[in-house]
């Protein structure tokens, strides 16, 4: 019996892909989706005071964006499969944070879009897919 | 307000040069009698042991040294556990996207590590000999303490706002601390004082100090090519402030934000470098400052001139006493102040122990190794001086490390002045725009005066804030011990627990 098949999302056509396909895969053997967003933050990031000041405001915002934007809808699709489904949303590093949730819960299989959402300093630098399929200790598909 | 106006309406209609040094003149004679009135009234002295000792000084003394005791010499057992919390030993994974230690640490000292650090510990070699570098680190030290209280405290007395935001500082911490120790009104009295006087002494320390020796340096390095421009230089200094905190360009000020800790590894890099390469010179030197520091030979009022003048530019550079460092902290979402001041005890060490003695090291190895090397140069042009003995083309750099250390202390300043003047004025948007055009307006001042009037009105400011604020530290001391005892309780049992990552 497979664990959960953990899928990260940005709402970006690649991963609308991918959460299609980890769909397709886990419908015969019933498996549940966990549907993972993260917001790029680091900890060791620069800031003035201002920002520092509106910081909890603002990541209230983010998280309920993300969760109304982003997750809604791919939620709304997996469970129009028939299949069970759990949402996480968390700030962090995009490609550690996965690896976490996804040992953390279990999986058994990563699926993840091979272009994103990111940002241009992420196409330069290597993408978070990139970044995953080399430090993952779960298998991770990456769809194109 | 009115002339105000009009004194910049004037300044930029007739952009003249001739004008500009006669406007130049003007501020100067009209600041100087002021800045010397402030002055003597903050800086009362006492003559003791020949020296002149003004009693804010001993006020700061006297405190830091009872924090330190009071505290149980938390600024050197507590360092551990301060990088320990900042790498994120102890950071819960469910608070991941709020502010964290290290942005809280890196926000604080981007605001205090100025333009003070470079020119300010050469203004105290100058009048203390090199004496006051040792006192210099004393005050860092012991400075470390006070850092403490006032960080835990403004943790622990914000403002929580309905849009999320967070309000903190000491016009908070004294204000609510008092009435909870049964002072309500004289509590609210002191709130306000400090309020008013950090939002008058912004424009001093971290505004006008900052930008008059990033002018200087700039002048300097470019071989006198902005003689009499320095309202031209302050004008455009001005705008980009105005820019960011008015304009809310954010951008501006978070290239700002992410170069300066390089500008400041790179500062210290080669600062080093020209201390190694005047490596013959440092016994010398080392035994200057001890000698110095208390025998104080040739400096005026002996060893204890050197102490006061140490004590003072250091608390000018690294805070600890004005409080300014608990407005930035407050931001922290935690559940544990104490956290908090522990991370707080690395700014006075990161400011003062390791970069203003770096600093002064260069200016004292190349005094011994290059006597005379300064000539009449005071300030931020002697350190230049000084590097440039060793290495010739380091007053470029320097003087653009300077303006981004000048223009990120501007912006941190402009922060928390603009929080004294919402404590008294409330949040209104006009009324924070008008506090920020006075500020960028000062900035524009700042450069048509000379040092000397900006620096007495700049000290006369800063330490008048720190009189009510160290009153309010000695008065919540104990709650700030009960948190300490508690929380260092729970580190030790294991209830705060460090999150190992998986």
């Amino acid at each position: 019996m497979t664990g959960n098949f953990v899928v990260a999302v940005d709402g970006s056509p690649g991963s609308e892909r991918a959460l299609k396909i980890a769909i397709d895969l886990a419908k015969p053997a019933n498996v549940a989706l966990t549907l993972v967003h993260i917001i790029e933050w680091s900890p060791f990031s620069f800031h003035t005071p201002d920002e520092l000041a509106e910081r909890h405001g603002r990541r209230e915002e983010e998280l309920d964006r993300a969760k109304e934007v982003v997750l809604g809808p791919a939620e709304a699709a997996v469970k129009a499969a028939g299949l069970n489904c759990e949402s996480v949303v968390r700030h962090g590093h995009p490609a550690e944070s996965v690896i976490e949730i996804a040992v953390g819960s279990g999986a058994s299989q990563i699926f993840i879009g091979r272009k994103g959402q990111s940002k241009m300093g992420s196409l330069l630098f290597g993408s978070v897919a990139g970044s995953l399929v080399q430090v993952s200790s779960v298998p991770v598909t990456v769809v194109p | 307000m009115t002339r105000l106006f009009l004194a910049l309406a004037v300044l930029f209609l007739t952009p003249h040069s001739a004008f500009a040094a006669g406007f130049d003149e003007m501020i100067n004679t009209a600041t100087a009698p002021i800045a010397s009135a402030i002055g003597t009234f903050v800086f009362f002295k006492i003559t003791v042991f020949g020296a002149q000792l003004p009693l804010v000084v001993l006020w700061l003394v006297i405190g830091a040294v009872f924090f330190t005791f009071r505290m149980g010499f938390v600024n050197i057992w507590g360092f551990k556990h301060a990088i320990e919390l900042v790498r994120g030993d102890y950071a819960n994974p469910d608070d991941a996207g709020e502010v964290s230690h290290f942005q809280a640490l890196a926000t604080a000292v981007s605001g205090t590590v100025g333009i003070g650090n470079i020119g300010g510990v050469a203004v105290a070699v100058t009048v203390g000999g090199p004496g006051a570098t040792f006192w210099l680190i004393m005050a860092g030290f012991l400075g470390m303490s006070t850092k403490f209280v006032e960080c835990t405290l403004g943790v622990k007395y914000r403002n929580e706002n309905p849009d999320g935001s967070v309000s903190g500082g000491p016009m908070y911490y004294l204000s609510k601390g008092f009435s909870e120790r049964g002072m309500a009104g004289f509590g609210k009295f002191i709130g306000t004082f400090y309020a008013i006087g950090i939002f008058i002494g912004a424009l001093g320390i971290g505004n006008m100090f900052q930008s008059n020796q990033a002018y200087v340096q700039l002048n300097n390095v470019t071989g006198g090519m902005f003689d009499g421009l320095g309202w031209l230089v302050g004008l455009a200094m001005a705008a980009v402030v105005f820019a960011v905190i008015v304009g809310g360009i954010k951008s501006i000020a978070r290239v700002t934000e992410k170069i300066v800790p390089f500008m400041a590894i790179f500062y210290c890099v080669f600062a080093l470098i020209v201390i190694f390469m005047n490596s013959a010179a440092i016994p010398e030197a080392v035994s200057n400052v001890f000698t110095g520091a208390f025998t104080g030979e040739g400096v005026a009022g002996g060893a204890l001139g050197a102490l006061i003048i140490g004590f003072q530019r250091a608390v000018f550079s690294n805070e600890a006493g004005i409080g300014s460092a608990s407005i930035a902290h407050a931001a922290v979402r935690t559940n544990e102040p104490v956290t908090e001041g522990m991370v707080s005890l690395l700014e006075p060490f990161i400011d003062t122990i390791v970069i203003c003695t770096i600093t002064a090291m260069v200016i004292g190895t190349t005094a011994v190794a290059y006597p005379g090397f300064a000539g009449d140069a005071t300030g931020i042009a002697m350190t230049s001086a000084a590097f440039k003995t060793q290495i010739s083309w380091f007053p470029i750099p320097l003087a653009i490390a300077g303006m981004l250390f000048a223009f990120s202390t501007m912006i941190s300043w402009s922060y928390y002045g603009l929080k004294g003047w919402t404590y008294l004025f409330g949040e209104s948007d006009k009324g924070q725009t008008i506090y920020k055009l006075i500020f960028c307006a000062f900035v524009a001042l700042g450069c048509m005066v000379q040092l000397g009037p900006i620096l007495d009105i700049s000290d006369a400011l800063v330490f008048l804030i720190c009189v009510p604020n160290i009153l309010g530290l000695y008065i919540l001391a104990p709650i700030v011990k009960k948190e300490l005892d508690t929380y260092m309780s729970k580190v030790n049992s294991g209830e705060i627990k460090k999150f190992k990552k998986a």
